[in-house]
């Protein structure tokens, strides 16, 4: 089913009128209430009389994700904190975090667009939906509950996690939905088979995966695994979290819900338009949202976009999968990780180099592993052991309380770490996804 | 009385101690003790030997990462009980034992243990206060 089907069929060029209203109202809007944001554009000698139609969204300067650490907490936010109703946080690339704040018709939006995600993946009212994507700070869990209730669906809040009972859930309960990330419903395949669970007569027939890359192979296995149709949405905190755009059941790209969050390709080194149908960074300008409204946000994620109909009935531009990044940022287990961020902690440990280097992992049916080598020399060397195992614990715990993500630290020999043209590779992905 | 004993960082890798061995070798180096703490990942190498100024601007030369720690030598009755014996004069006056490990050579009717002690100046006025030899590191070059 198509949940908004107005919206989601409506004609481009129709479209096209709502989204020029909404951009010059949106502007005129931040303009109003955020004094930072009216500052970066009045820098620029834009005032609101310049934005009419879609097509004047040019000459407004993009947003990145500095801005945000920049106005850390709320300095970006367009209302003030009591109206906003709750509140996320994602990885930022050093120091503090990225906030975002949602007010009370932001979650009705949220609650919209992830019921249209829901509904583009095949589900419909009357369906139970398990959720094991993470409830709490990240927004996929909460995402998905309130896309899920306003549906009518029959919620289960799992969170991520313990995975024997969200296999004996599944098996008692009869979940027609999952959504998790990729790797995690192979992980619980393999959980399951040791179990003696036979993974293809599973209940679910409907998969939302998101939040990591995964590829067309991946999706094969998935798919031959349990026996459903697995599909991709994506989304980021920045924009609302999951629920900017989703796959429909033609596997041919991911809807994105441009009514509402406006998409741009842009070559990211010029920052001109890419040619149509050509890989570019996406750039998305909310358009409704209250609590922290973006104009031209840098997503960082490389796709290329489809404007052409698409049989489901759609008009829907459809975004590809993630082709790429244009930082340095590795997801690990659904959780983005700047290398910055381990940077910055080792450099906050007395002692410790910046040397180092990621090597992220993901044997066959388990969840990825981020080892960290750290290089060793004269100051944090030691000739007893418990002083190195001391260190390693250290290094591992203040990684995983400012990223969230349980690392394996490893100490390695001076010099050890390969440094390429003078300048350190960072990371090293042998994932093959 | 305390003796040099340099300690080597070493990753747990395919040839690394011969690595070390090897150039001491070269630079004609003794080893005159020796121990390694091993974990999964990584080795601490600990050695005492006859030149260990020489040892260490090599090893540092080699881009090894090596330190130098005090440790103590003693003289030890090679014989049942003989390490038991030390063990209790250390307990009853409470050091702390981080490690310990024999020499390569012995003379004789005694063998020659290593400690790494939390405090090795307490822990050598209690050795000597209970009359246990304590070898100096011109014993070690001469041995």
């Amino acid at each position: 089913m198509i949940w908004n089907e107005k919206m989601e069929t409506m004609d481009l060029n129709e479209l096209k009128n709502i989204q020029s209203e909404r951009l010059a109202g949106i502007v005129k809007y931040v303009y109003d209430n955020c004094p930072a944001y009216a500052k970066k554009l009045s820098k620029e000698g834009i005032s609101t009389a310049d934005i009419v139609t879609i097509d004047d969204l040019k000459k407004i300067p993009f947003t990145i994700k500095e801005d945000l650490r920049d106005n850390y907490p709320f300095g970006l936010f367009s209302q003030e904190v009591k109206q906003i109703k709750e509140i996320h946080v994602s990885s930022g690339t050093t120091g503090n975090p990225t906030v975002v704040g949602y007010t009370k018709d932001d979650l009705k939006l949220w609650s919209e667009v992830m019921a249209r995600v829901i509904a583009c993946a095949g589900g419909v009212p009357g369906d139970m939906i398990q959720i094991a994507y993470g409830y709490g700070l990240f927004t996929g869990g909460l995402g998905f509950h309130y896309g899920a209730q306003e549906m009518g669906l029959t919620v289960i809040p799992c969170s991520s996690g313990q995975t024997k009972r969200q296999l004996k859930i599944m098996t008692d309960f009869k979940p027609r939905i999952l959504a998790c990330t990729p790797s995690y419903s192979l992980y619980m395949a393999e959980e399951a088979r040791e179990m003696g669970l036979n993974t293809k007569a599973s209940s679910w027939k409907v998969g939302i995966f998101g939040a990591e890359p995964w590829s067309e192979a991946m999706r094969k296995e998935i798919e031959a695994t349990w026996d459903l149709d697995a599909t991709d949405v994506f989304g980021l905190s920045e924009i609302i979290g999951p629920g900017v755009a989703q796959e429909c059941l033609q596997k041919k790209g991911l809807h994105i819900f441009s009514d509402v969050f406006y998409p741009e390709i842009i070559d990211p080194k010029t920052g001109q338009e890419a040619k149509p149908g050509q890989p570019g960074e996406l750039v998305i300008t909310t358009l409704t949202k209250q609590g922290i409204p973006l104009l031209r946000y840098k997503t960082r994620d490389i796709v290329s976009i489809n404007y052409e109909k698409c049989a489901c009935g759609r008009t829907s531009p459809r975004i590809s999968k993630i082709q790429g990044r244009t930082d340095d940022m590795i997801i690990v287990r659904g959780i983005n990780v700047f290398p910055s961020q381990i940077e910055h902690v080792l450099l906050g440990i007395e002692g410790t180099q910046p040397h180092y280097q990621l090597v992220v992992d993901r044997k066959t049916g388990e969840l990825d592993e981020l080892e960290v080598m750290v290089e060793v020399d004269e100051k944090i060397f030691s000739d007893e052991v418990k002083k190195l195992r001391a260190l390693e614990e250290k290094i591992r715990d203040e990684i995983e309380s400012v990223l969230g993500v349980l690392v394996k630290v490893k100490l390695v020999e001076p010099k050890t770490i390969q440094r390429s043209e003078g300048k350190a590779k960072r990371v090293v992905d042998k994932r093959t996804l | 009385m305390k003796i040099t004993q340099i300690s080597i960082f070493l990753e747990n890798r395919k040839g690394r101690l011969f690595d070390v061995c090897s150039l001491l070798g070269q630079k004609k180096i003794n080893i005159r003790a020796l121990n390694i703490a091993e974990t999964e990942e990584f080795g601490i190498l600990r050695i005492v030997v006859d030149k260990p100024a020489e040892a260490v601007k090599a090893l540092k030369e080699n881009g090894f990462v090596a330190h130098l720690t005090d440790i103590v030598a003693v003289e030890v009755a090679d014989q049942p009980g003989g390490l038991a014996d030390i063990l209790k004069i250390l307990n009853e006056n409470n050091v702390n034992v981080e490690y310990m490990y024999g020499f390569v050579e012995r003379s004789a009717d005694k063998a020659l243990l290593v400690f790494r002690f939390d405090d090795p100046d307490r822990a050598i006025s209690v050795l000597n206060s209970n009359k246990i030899k304590i070898i100096g590191s011109k014993d070690i070059g001469g041995l």
